[in-house]
């Protein structure tokens, strides 16, 4: 068993997950967690839709940010994917990605204040780097030899619009409705630094203690995701998205002195501002790493990689549940609920509910981030495990899992796994903003310290880690030789 | 102007050499059949020649090179982007003039599927798909036809159709053919490859079945 490269290379994560634990803070502190968790089921299963008109405000701002955000994103990744080749644009692409969306919002904050252009470029920048590399890989797959045959002299424009569009479009139409899914999710969580979304209004029903207004906005958020085909129509769209920007809510007046201030002070590196020259910058440097860079990327490191192995013990231990070569109706219904429960709910609100209910630890993340991304991956592979042919004296039950199917789709699981690590490390930076010691935290003290040089700092060190670990990520693919499609 | 005059023709795949050295002219108003069997080397001649005369050319590929999401007039349309600006095109694309239309329309009777003009090729038999592919090369008006079997997936009486379409709307046409019956009657010359190598060369009326069947 361990001649296979993918086994030895999952038994070598798993060795370090463990060697991680050893060191990972991991305790459940507050005085009565399954009270508090009992409560917040008995909110869940009797919501109060009607508590306050907040819930409909809250799910309409969440969907209006998402499509202006998506769609300004969409557009602009797709200018980017024209030229992706550019390495330029590559690395440039490839950096705005790897600051996640509420990184974005805490630096917009400071100068945009509560003016919804901070919601819309939280989203819309990060989304566009991700939708310039997805659209450019489908660019590259279409067949190119329409594109061969065309008579010399058509214009670029044209034998683009006839050669590869029509050819992509099911694909690019596909991935821009799952990047509105992950939008959803995105916006909901911009609450959570005081945007109008969902966010806010959780946390404000959590802190107050109406857990049954907080169910009710949940399983409505549920509804909204699970119902997107129905209300998610071609024909509708251009009425959503011209229609979006009017809903985004007031907010506040931008005050263009911050803006200025903002750019040509706050995040110039303190010893350049106080006259002490580049001399100061070394000690400067040496402090903000020594005592926030370095202790953040390390406990980043532990908690990415105890949730990457928990994600898949998750996902391998869900997929049979939507799986249907085992039995019954009934667990496949159950299966496909819980799944799309986990999916949907994004890693930031699990994690916030698991820390209201457990107390602050590393124990909430990792739940959190194995959920979410162990229900995706479930998800995943349990469909692509029902589209395997048996033969009909297959054996049945547990010998059935590990024989036939585990084996079979293990190298598409690993495949799943390994590209969401970057996805997994991004989300466990950013929930170090709840309390968790990642680089998050330190990014969040030094923001609400006044700090903006040295939170600017912590998020580079954060988008270099990420990317670092997104080409690690692809290293280990390519020679495991594993391929996965962009839509995870 | 139309024909070449080509010389010093090779290819390799993978170090080893499929075709050539070679040379081949082609006049104005030839019609040249390529006969050999398969993989003698006749689509990378084809390709080949393509390459070098490319300006002056339609060529008919044998994986026909068909958008499959556009539909059979978007396709044919393909073969004149050249001759209209761009936002012609753009606008063609979502909604295409009557004009062109009635011309593709036409050229589909030629063919006899004129029904077919709003259908998505990606729902179309194989035969029909290769209609289109001849379709959008006839329809590019260039002075010479470079197709590779373009008749593999047509029926008798339609193969004869469309090799007499192709005879009629182009002056100058190298056609890899493996029906030497076909390549007899509607082609002026005959070019025999093996190995590689031109293995024979005549014209069409000095040559009879018999004198081709050894090249297979």
């Amino acid at each position: 068993m361990f001649s296979s490269p993918t086994v030895r290379v999952s038994f070598l994560f798993v060795a370090i997950a463990l060697v991680a634990l050893l060191f990972a803070d991991i305790a459940i502190t507050a005085a009565n967690p399954w009270k508090d968790l009992g409560r917040f089921f008995m909110g869940i299963v009797t919501p109060d839709f009607f508590s306050s008109e907040g819930v409909a405000v809250a799910l309409l701002r969440t969907v209006a940010f998402a499509f202006v955000g998506v769609a300004l994103g969409s557009l602009c990744g797709f200018v980017l994917s024209l030229v992706y080749r550019n390495p330029v644009v590559r690395t440039f692409c490839a950096f705005i990605r790897a600051i996640h969306e509420l990184f974005w919002a805490l630096i917009f904050l400071q100068f945009f204040g509560f003016h919804p252009l901070t919601g819309v470029l939280a989203i819309a920048i990060p989304y566009a780097g991700i939708f310039a590399k997805v659209y450019s890989e489908i660019f590259e797959e279409a067949d190119p030899s329409p594109g061969r045959l065309l008579p010399p002299g058509t214009g670029v424009v044209s034998a683009f619009l006839y050669t590869r569009i029509p050819d992509c479009w099911v694909q690019l139409r596909t991935y821009t409705a799952y990047r509105l899914e992950c939008g959803l999710r995105s916006s909901a969580i911009l609450g959570f630094v005081g945007l109008p979304t969902l966010g806010f209004f959780l946390e404000s029903a959590f802190s107050q203690g109406h857990y049954s207004e907080a169910g009710a906005m949940l399983i409505l958020f549920y509804v909204l995701i699970a119902t997107m085909p129905l209300w998610v129509k071609p024909k509708l769209l251009p009425v959503y998205i011209l229609g979006a920007p009017f809903f985004l809510g007031e907010g506040l007046p931008i005050v263009w002195g911050n803006v200025e201030r903002f750019f040509t002070q706050d995040i110039i590196p303190s010893p350049l501002r106080n006259g002490d020259g580049v001399g100061g910058l070394v000690p400067w440097l040496g402090d903000v790493m020594a005592n926030e860079a370095l202790p953040g990327i390390w406990n980043t490191l532990v908690l990415t990689q105890i949730a990457l192995v928990a994600t898949g013990l998750i996902a391998l231990l869900t997929f049979p549940l939507i799986s249907n070569h085992f039995g019954g109706p009934v667990r496949r219904t159950g299966g496909h609920v819980f799944l799309v429960i986990a999916r949907s709910t994004p890693e930031y609100i699990l994690a916030y509910i698991l820390l209201q209910l457990w107390g602050p630890s590393m124990l909430p993340a990792v739940i959190a981030l194995a959920l979410h991304n162990g229900g995706i991956i479930g998800h995943l592979i349990g469909r692509q495990s029902s589209a395997i042919q048996l033969r009909p004296d297959a054996i049945t039950g547990f010998n059935r899992y590990t024989y036939e199917l585990v084996p079979r789709v293990y190298r598409a699981f690993l495949a799943f796994l390994f590209y969401r690590w970057e996805i997994i490390m991004r989300e466990t930076a950013i929930l170090g903003i709840l309390g968790i010691y990642t680089l998050g935290f330190y990014v969040d003290s030094a923001i609400q310290n006044i700090q903006f040089d040295r939170a600017m700092v912590l998020i580079v060190i954060t988008a270099l880690l990420n990317i670092g670990v997104d080409i690690l990520g692809r290293f280990i693919r390519r020679k495991l030789a594993l391929q996965t499609m962009p839509t995870c | 102007m139309s024909g070449f005059d080509l010389s010093g023709l090779t290819a390799s795949f993978g170090g080893e050499r499929v075709i050539g050295p070679l040379s081949l002219q082609v006049k104005e108003g030839e019609r040249v059949a390529l006969v050999g069997k398969s993989g003698a080397g006749k689509s990378t001649l084809i390709s080949l020649i393509h390459q070098q005369v490319g300006r002056t050319s339609s060529l008919v590929p044998q994986d026909l090179g068909l958008v499959n999401a556009l539909s059979v007039f978007h396709n044919v349309y393909m073969g004149q982007l050249d001759a209209h600006p761009t936002w012609y095109n753009t606008l063609t694309l979502i909604r295409p003039f009557s004009k062109d239309s009635a011309a593709v329309r036409e050229l589909l009777k030629d063919l006899s599927m004129p029904e077919k003009i709003w259908v998505p090729t990606a729902s179309l038999s194989g035969g029909q798909r290769q209609r289109v592919a001849i379709a959008r090369a006839v329809f590019r008006k260039a002075d010479m036809l470079l197709a590779d079997e373009p008749v593999s997936a047509l029926d008798g009486p339609m193969s004869h159709l469309v090799m007499k379409l192709m005879s009629k709307r182009f002056p100058t046409s190298v056609v890899a053919l493996h029906d030497v019956e076909l390549a007899l009657q509607y082609c002026t010359r005959i070019v025999g490859i093996q190995d590689g190598q031109i293995a024979l060369d005549e014209y069409s009326e000095r040559l009879s079945p018999a004198d081709i069947t050894p090249l297979y």
